[in-house]
């Protein structure tokens, strides 16, 4: 089980770190669609089937293509030109942010003692009862990020689209 | 198949649809405007005789449905319907005979280029009315009833280009104004006194017995509290009704067009007055059984009404415009309904209300037919030679006059001018109002020989006359209706078989008398009709005029009384000289104290204020300002300081975040372990 | 360590490595995505300790994660948009270079 979860969480952060480090947009849209799998596969290792095809469907699915997109139109020159590390000063503060940041949560997590020493019992959901919890308690909820949902669609459009209709694409 | 209380609404409805259909209807929109409301009209029709075969079914019961219109601090303001046979009858009166006078107008108003308006305006005229008839609230009649004063406003002076037309639309409105404004104070103290405008409520509205005996304690005037505001109530009825004395618009309204003066000012809206007091006939009885009143409401009722008839009788006899006579006869007759009222049989005067709405109606389309054709020549003494060239109206128009005029046992008008003669004759407290309604009854004989003399017989006396055609079915169609309609109508209420009066009454049986049973009254009548008629004859019929400037037979003969009743008796002038003039008095009192003593003490405010701010300023701009714009520079500065660190950059916001957030957690975390 | 503890140190080192990315990278695409992955830590949290929480049967934790990745979903069109928006005025897609809102 924990070996599982060590597999996971190394090819996960892999791609992850890869894809920040990456010099090549493409290839940094393909190591985060990566690393959305690996996230997808972690949901698996725990038992949430349902979140774990919805993380397949919206990230690595659909998420990625729009990153893909976006990657396409916003090019400049070559499709591999190498995207610089603009100055050696903000990637440094970065990641020294970070890793103040990384530190911080280690000594919250490792700190805490964890009351749950006995091993639980394999927690599973099905999707009847994620079904039943999203139309009884939860639809107010579902129904506004339905709405959410198309507008911000309707916005993304409105936002991304060229100004004047007989205006030609740049 | 009847209608249902619950849904009398659709019979007022229906022609307010058609209203706002010809509102938005274009211009041209003709066929569409007319179309629907005719069509709407049709459709009351029918519902008002659906709901009279419901109101017959049980005719003494009120059917009422009551509805909360809105709430008030004190309690829910309720508006409802009524439907009793009273109200059915005239639902079905006044929508059968506007249906008439909706089609006959198709044909007189052909050329008008405010065609589709005039629908409208006779839509919503025609709404309000019903509404009125169907009410069971006070306030939604009195709501109602101004409507249909609105829409006399906008029929009489629906040719506005005429100056004369304006102005006896204003005068319509004004002095109805002022009869509606009693009315409307004796709503106010009765909705006081009873907290309900409701006619019947089952057991709880104001007509009915528990709240009556409310009324009956004594003002310090001596009058009951019935009494006072049945006179208030009858105000209205006056103004509306056009009896003496705010009798003085209804001539003037003949300026309106041909049709509405038959269906405003002959049929149905002039007696929403009488319909009023028959409706809350119940309050105006509510004082006879006191016997230490120094008058009571009814008396007043019955003597106003016997002076009016009296009144317009005398002066329709000198009128020279056709509709001007017919309008006289209208206040006239009018007056014998409300003494029919007031004598106690208000069944008589419903039956009169009835068969006057249809004889009138139909003398009016007469008339307005004659107009029509003789192109807009209105003087009788510019007629003539008429009987010849125009039939159909001619023959209708002569049996309309007959029944007016009350000729014997065939037609509608003889028989509830006799239940009127009849009850006036059986009153206890004076015999003064039936000696003026027989006097009234001779006179209209004579006036009415005399316009059908002038009119019909001998030859044209103008060119116009001389041209006149008949004019097309749309036209002599709702004559031949109305003709039909005011000789028939006699049979519901003859004396040996009253149905229509037992169905008012709500008695379920019809008992009637033998017929000859007031045979001393009714040849009396015969005789005076014959009087009245062989008068005129002698006097118009006999040697037809010559020409249109030939001096009137009976001015030779008694020059003053003639002009002064063609002046009529000089009622305008009275008003100008002293209602006239006491408003203009009190127009000119108030300009002076608007001027001078209110306008001074309004300037000697302003100047007082004007001084106030100048001081005002002066402490502002030196103390107040200053400590305010150090203050704001300070805050400037500081605001300016501050944006610096707004640097725009998003990567510097993240970070800030992030090391915020640090900054944070260790706090917690120490905080936690101190 | 338990495996409670195993998760959230995975999720806090993944959550680290897009707030780096996300800080370091001048791309303002990479930028989101970063932003983007600081969310997948945050919904792994959330199935950590519904996993090993006091009431799984409940399964708060599974709504919340769905609804965050609706949400997530939504940011990233909107932000992408914004990104495609942005080059077309202004032909760059360098976030330093958008700085019209300073003070």
């Amino acid at each position: 089980m924990t070996l599982a979860l060590l597999l996971i969480g190394f090819l996960l952060l892999a791609a992850a770190g890869a894809a920040m480090l990456s010099r090549n947009l493409i290839h940094s849209a393909l190591l985060l669609t990566g690393a959305w799998a690996g996230i997808a596969g972690f949901y698996l290792w725990a038992g949430a089937e349902f979140v774990a095809f919805a993380q397949v469907l919206v990230y690595v699915g659909a998420v990625s293509m729009i990153v893909l997109f976006a990657v396409l139109l916003t090019r400049q020159g070559a499709t591999t030109a190498p995207v610089e590390f603009d100055s050696f000063r903000r990637a440094a503060a970065g990641i020294i942010t970070a890793g103040g940041v990384m530190g911080v949560l280690f000594g919250a997590i490792l700190g805490t003692p964890m009351d749950v020493t006995s091993a639980p019992p394999p927690a599973s959901i099905t999707v009847r009862q994620i079904g039943a919890q999203l139309m009884g308690p939860h639809a107010a909820a579902l129904l506004i990020v339905g709405v959410l949902l198309t507008v911000a669609l309707l916005g993304a459009i409105v936002i991304a689209a060229v100004d004047k209709p007989d205006d030609p694409a740049p | 198949m009847t209608l249902a209380v619950q849904h009398l609404w659709l019979i007022p409805a229906l022609p307010l649809a058609a209203a706002a259909v010809g509102a938005l209807a274009p211009r041209s929109g003709r066929t569409l405007a007319a179309g629907a409301a005719i069509g709407a009209m049709a459709g009351s029709f029918i519902l008002a005789c659906l709901a009279l075969a419901g109101a017959l079914a049980d005719p003494a019961a009120h059917q009422v449905f009551n509805f909360a219109w809105f709430d008030l601090g004190f309690g829910a303001l309720r508006l409802g319907f009524l439907l009793d046979p009273l109200t059915a009858f005239m639902c079905v009166m006044v929508a059968f005979v506007s249906l008439l006078i909706f089609i006959f107008s198709t044909g007189y108003m052909k050329e008008d280029a405010n065609y589709k308006q005039f629908f409208c305006f006779l839509s919503l005229f025609a709404a309000a009315m019903l509404g009125l008839v169907v009410a069971n609230s006070l306030l939604l009649l009195f709501v109602c009833w101004e409507l249909v004063g609105l829409a006399s406003y906008l029929l009489i002076g629906f040719w506005f280009h005429k100056p004369s037309a304006a102005a006896a639309a204003k005068k319509a409105f004004i002095t109805t104004r002022i009869g509606d404004l009693g009315f409307l104070l004796g709503l106010l103290w009765l909705q006081d006194n009873q907290g309900t405008l409701l006619f019947y409520d089952g057991g709880a509205g104001f007509l009915e017995a528990a709240a009556l005996a409310n009324l009956s304690h004594l003002l310090p005037c001596g009058l009951a509290v019935s009494t006072a505001i049945g006179l208030l109530i009858f105000c209205g009825a006056v103004g509306k009704s056009g009896q003496f004395p705010l009798h003085v618009w209804l001539p003037d309204a003949m300026e309106g067009p041909t049709p509405v003066s038959a269906l405003i000012h002959a049929a149905t809206m002039v007696a929403a007055g009488v319909f009023l007091i028959a409706r809350v006939y119940p309050l105006m009885t509510a004082d006879q059984a006191l016997a230490n009143v120094p008058v009571h409401a009814l008396t007043v009722v019955a003597f106003i009404g016997a002076f009016t008839a009296l009144l317009g009788a005398l002066i329709a006899v000198a009128q020279n415009d056709i509709k001007r006579i017919l309008a006289f006869s209208t206040v006239s007759q009018l007056g014998y309904m409300m003494l029919a009222l007031g004598v106690g049989s208000w069944v008589a005067a419903i039956f009169h209300l009835l068969t006057h709405a249809f004889f009138k109606a139909l003398l009016f389309l007469g008339a307005g037919s004659v107009i029509h054709a003789a192109h807009h020549e209105q003087d009788i003494r510019a007629l003539g030679g008429l009987s010849k060239k125009m039939k159909v109206t001619y023959l209708t128009f002569a049996l309309g006059t007959m029944a007016l005029v009350g000729v014997p046992l065939l037609f509608s008008g003889f028989w509830s001018k006799e239940a009127i003669l009849h009850a006036a004759h059986g009153w206890r407290v004076s015999h003064l109002p039936f000696y003026a309604a027989v006097l009234g009854v001779v006179l209209t004989a004579f006036y009415n020989t005399r316009l059908m003399a002038e009119t019909f017989f001998g030859s044209p006396r103008s060119e116009n006359a001389a041209h006149a055609r008949e004019n097309g079915p749309a036209m002599t169609l709702p004559l031949v209706i109305l003709a039909a309609c005011a000789v028939l109508l006699s049979l519901v209420n003859l004396p040996s078989y009253p149905w229509l009066a037992a169905k008012l009454l709500g008695e379920q049986e019809v008992r009637g008398h033998p017929i000859f049973e007031g045979a001393g009254l009714m040849g009396l009548s015969v005789v005076l009709v014959a009087l009245g008629v062989g008068l005129g004859w002698a006097l118009y019929g006999r040697s037809l005029r010559a020409n249109s400037a030939a001096k009137d037979p009976l001015a030779v003969r008694a020059p003053g009384v003639i002009a002064a009743l063609a002046n009529r008796l000089g009622f305008d002038e009275l008003y100008a000289a002293t209602v006239g003039r006491l408003n203009a008095a009190l127009a000119t009192l108030a300009d002076v104290l608007d001027r001078f003593v209110w306008g001074g003490a309004v300037d000697f405010l302003a100047a007082l204020g004007q001084f106030t701010g100048l001081v005002t300023r002066e402490t502002d701009e030196r103390t107040l300002n200053g400590g305010f714009d150090t203050t704001s520079d300070k805050l400037r500065g500081a605001g300016q300081a501050y944006s610096q660190a707004q640097t725009g950059e998003a990567h510097g916001y993240l970070r800030t975040l992030a090391l915020g957030f640090v900054i944070l957690l260790l706090l917690v975390v120490l905080g936690g372990a101190r | 360590m338990s495996p409670l503890q195993l998760c959230l140190v995975l999720s806090s080192l993944l959550f680290c490595v897009g707030l780096a990315g996300a800080l370091a990278r001048s791309n303002t695409i990479l930028v989101l995505l970063g932003i983007e992955l600081m969310l997948n830590a945050a919904n792994l949290n959330f199935i950590a300790f519904w996993r090993y929480g006091p009431q799984p049967a409940a399964g708060l934790g599974v709504i919340f994660v769905l609804f965050a990745i609706a949400v997530a979903a939504a940011e990233a069109a909107v932000g992408l948009a914004l990104v495609i928006a942005i080059h077309r005025h202004r032909k760059t897609v360098r976030l330093q270079d958008s700085t019209a809102l300073k003070g």
